[in-house]
């Protein structure tokens, strides 16, 4: 177990650097009128030709690729270009990385612990009024889209309970609406899942032998069914903790909320190179971790899984 | 033994000859011993017919479908993106509530929302299939490798981390760079992207699943590793799938609708679900335009709704154990 995990990470490192390589290439492919946004008007070719060379987009592709990794080992991640002008990259996802990932952590753990109870107790009480209130809830929120509810809620719901429209960092109040409204979506997958793994699991036949010897329905549903159920949702589990920090755009740009959101699309459709670089980097490495922790995660809840290639007979 | 009856009664009538010949297997006969008329697709076809709403919603789905399709041929219909002019005043029709000659009104610049919605839907209707599709057939097929095979695991592991890491926005700005925005651009955008989650859950199934006494007991006997995938492990999951592709047009839209809020979506000039609720969205401050959001969401509600049940009793039906 330990070696296959050694061997993944040493895996992930190479992995990491194709991606970044390869999102490298692709920037460089972009067209070069991004770079001088608004000021292209007002600039010479001859102007241009110089800001461009100062940008150091006038380099062999080889040799802006070695000026690059060459600071990343130094852990610079460079200045950002366009988004906010000379700023090291580090400040900038500093700066909005902590309001992304506490609202995140909230909203994960608020959709834990409504959604994997709710699928239970849809699953326990199959055809039952709750699994088709919970059913006619997950229907909505698949069914309508997000946009359109995150509005309605911003709309109606500040205007009933006179909560106010945007964030306030001061203000705790004003902390619950956005925090609600990201954690609608995943409830109603937790749910959805839970139920369907549940209801899968219940069909089959050492369940039939556990209630005919007599086993409490209690102790099946939460030690036998659950555990079975719960290994698909454990392998997305810490991917989705991790994931916490790119932060909702929709709800960031509607409240008004200085996190993560937007801040790739905008630093890419900007063409801030070094910005999209350093996210690039920083969400890959997350995924890839998260990845290999989802496996982990499921080895540790189900025993049967075999990870490595010595522990397995095939 | 009945059917034999008639040779071992009749033995004493045969030459010895005949008796050392051998016996020809006869088809028709092996067919009358041991003969289940089971099938498991038509088993869960029937069961899946006993849902009577799923039923009513799938024939809901078919009619929209075809109505989409032939909605420009019938009479009476307007083109969805010429911009039309008031009469009276000379100016463009602008924000008409519904009436007779605009069933379902017109938008802020004097298009027909009617013609427009039906356009959207076929548009969006037709990304969502050639997404779901294309996700289908490669996520399962790579999903099912890459949880079977312990050599092509780190492969695959590699192939999966740089395909889900390269933003979806820096593909989109770059083709549609190369190509222009278009239908075509979307899809093939969202294919590259769209089979990898497909591929991880599959594959997180079939980990799952493997290592289990009775696909040991198959790899004992020999069965080679396609045969496991395709007879042990795919009927497994049968439930699983059809409950995540009954959601893949539903989020297919939604991730169209999220792409034209970035602005990376499909031009104005080509209506579709996304654009029309973009369009909505803008006006949901006022009451009295509303309805130019509230009719692309009602029908982007009913193919959503239908899709989810259908899958939902779709897979309830797949399982043999309900089966009589």
């Amino acid at each position: 177990m330990l070696w296959y995990i050694g061997k993944r990470l040493l895996q992930s490192v190479l992995t990491l650097f194709i991606i970044i390589t390869i999102v490298f290439s692709l920037l460089r492919l972009m067209p070069e009128e991004g770079y001088l946004g608004a000021a292209a008007e007002k600039m010479s070719p001859e102007q241009q030709e110089v800001y461009l060379t100062n940008l150091g987009l006038r380099d062999p592709i080889l040799v802006q690729l070695g000026n690059f990794y060459g600071n990343l080992l130094q852990g610079d991640l460079g200045k950002s270009v366009t988004y906010r002008t000379d700023v090291p990259v580090v400040t900038i996802i500093g700066d909005k990385i902590m309001y992304s990932l506490l609202f995140g952590l909230g909203a994960v753990a608020l959709s834990l612990i409504i959604g994997v109870p709710l699928g239970i107790m849809m699953a326990h009480l199959k055809g039952r009024w709750l699994d088709r209130l919970g059913t006619g809830y997950i229907v909505f929120i698949v069914a309508v889209p997000a946009a359109v509810y995150y509005l309605v809620i911003q709309m109606y719901i500040t205007d009933i309970f006179h909560l106010p429209m945007l964030f306030d960092e001061y203000n705790p109040i004003s902390w619950m609406l956005p925090l609600i409204s990201m954690a609608l979506a995943p409830i109603a997958s937790y749910a959805m899942w839970m139920r369907r793994y549940m209801v899968d699991e219940l069909n089959k036949d050492y369940i039939k032998l556990a209630r005919a010897k007599g086993v409490k329905e209690r102790t099946l549903m939460f030690s036998h069914v659950l555990r079975n159920a719960f290994i698909p949702m454990a392998q997305y589990l810490p991917a989705t903790i991790l994931f916490t920090i790119t932060g909702s755009i929709y709800i960031e740009s509607l409240y008004s909320i200085p996190g993560m959101g937007g801040l790739l699309v905008d630093a890419i459709q900007r063409q801030d190179n070094t910005v999209v670089q350093g996210l690039v980097l920083v969400f890959s490495s997350l995924g890839i971790i998260g990845l290999i922790l989802g496996d982990i995660a499921m080895a540790l809840v189900d025993p049967r899984i075999k990870l490595g290639k010595g522990e397995s007979v095939r | 033994m009945g059917i034999y009856r008639e040779e071992i009664t009749n033995i004493s009538e045969k030459s010895t000859e005949e008796l050392f010949q051998f016996a020809v297997t006869d088809d028709n006969k092996a067919e009358e011993t041991a003969y289940s008329n089971y099938s498991y697709w038509r088993s869960t076809w029937k069961s899946f017919l006993k849902n009577r709403l799923a039923v009513f919603l799938l024939v809901v789905v078919f009619i929209i479908v075809a109505f989409t399709i032939l909605q420009p041929y019938f009479p009476l219909q307007k083109s969805p993106t010429e911009i039309y002019i008031d009469e009276q005043t000379g100016s463009q029709a602008r924000n008409i509530t519904p009436n007779s000659e605009f069933w379902f009104g017109t938008n802020s610049i004097g298009q027909d929302l009617w013609s427009r919605i039906w356009a959207g839907t076929r548009t969006s209707l037709f990304i969502g299939f050639a997404v779901a599709l294309v996700e289908a057939v490669v996520g399962i097929t790579i999903g099912a490798l890459w949880g079977f095979s312990r050599k092509l695991e780190m492969p695959i592991t590699q192939l999966y981390n740089i395909v889900d890491n390269i933003p979806t926005t820096i593909v989109l700005i770059l083709m549609s760079y190369i190509l222009r925005p278009s239908i075509s651009t979307i899809i093939i955008a969202m294919c590259i992207t769209g089979w990898v989650e497909m591929a991880r859950f599959i594959r997180n199934q079939i980990v799952i699943l493997r290592d289990r006494e009775y696909n040991l007991a198959s790899k004992c006997l020999g069965t080679p590793g396609y045969r496991i995938i395709i007879k042990n492990l795919l009927p497994y999951l049968i439930s699983v799938i059809m409950l995540r592709m009954s959601l893949a047009i539903p989020f297919a839209i939604g991730a169209e609708v999220f792409l034209t809020y970035i602005g990376l979506g499909l031009p104005i000039s080509e209506p579709s679900l996304g654009n029309l609720i973009n369009e909505g969205r803008v006006l949901m401050m006022s009451p009295d335009l509303r309805y130019q959001l509230i009719f692309p969401s009602i029908v982007l509600s009913v193919i959503t709704i239908a899709f989810y049940i259908i899958g939902n009793s779709f897979a309830d039906a797949a399982d043999p154990k309900n089966h009589v």
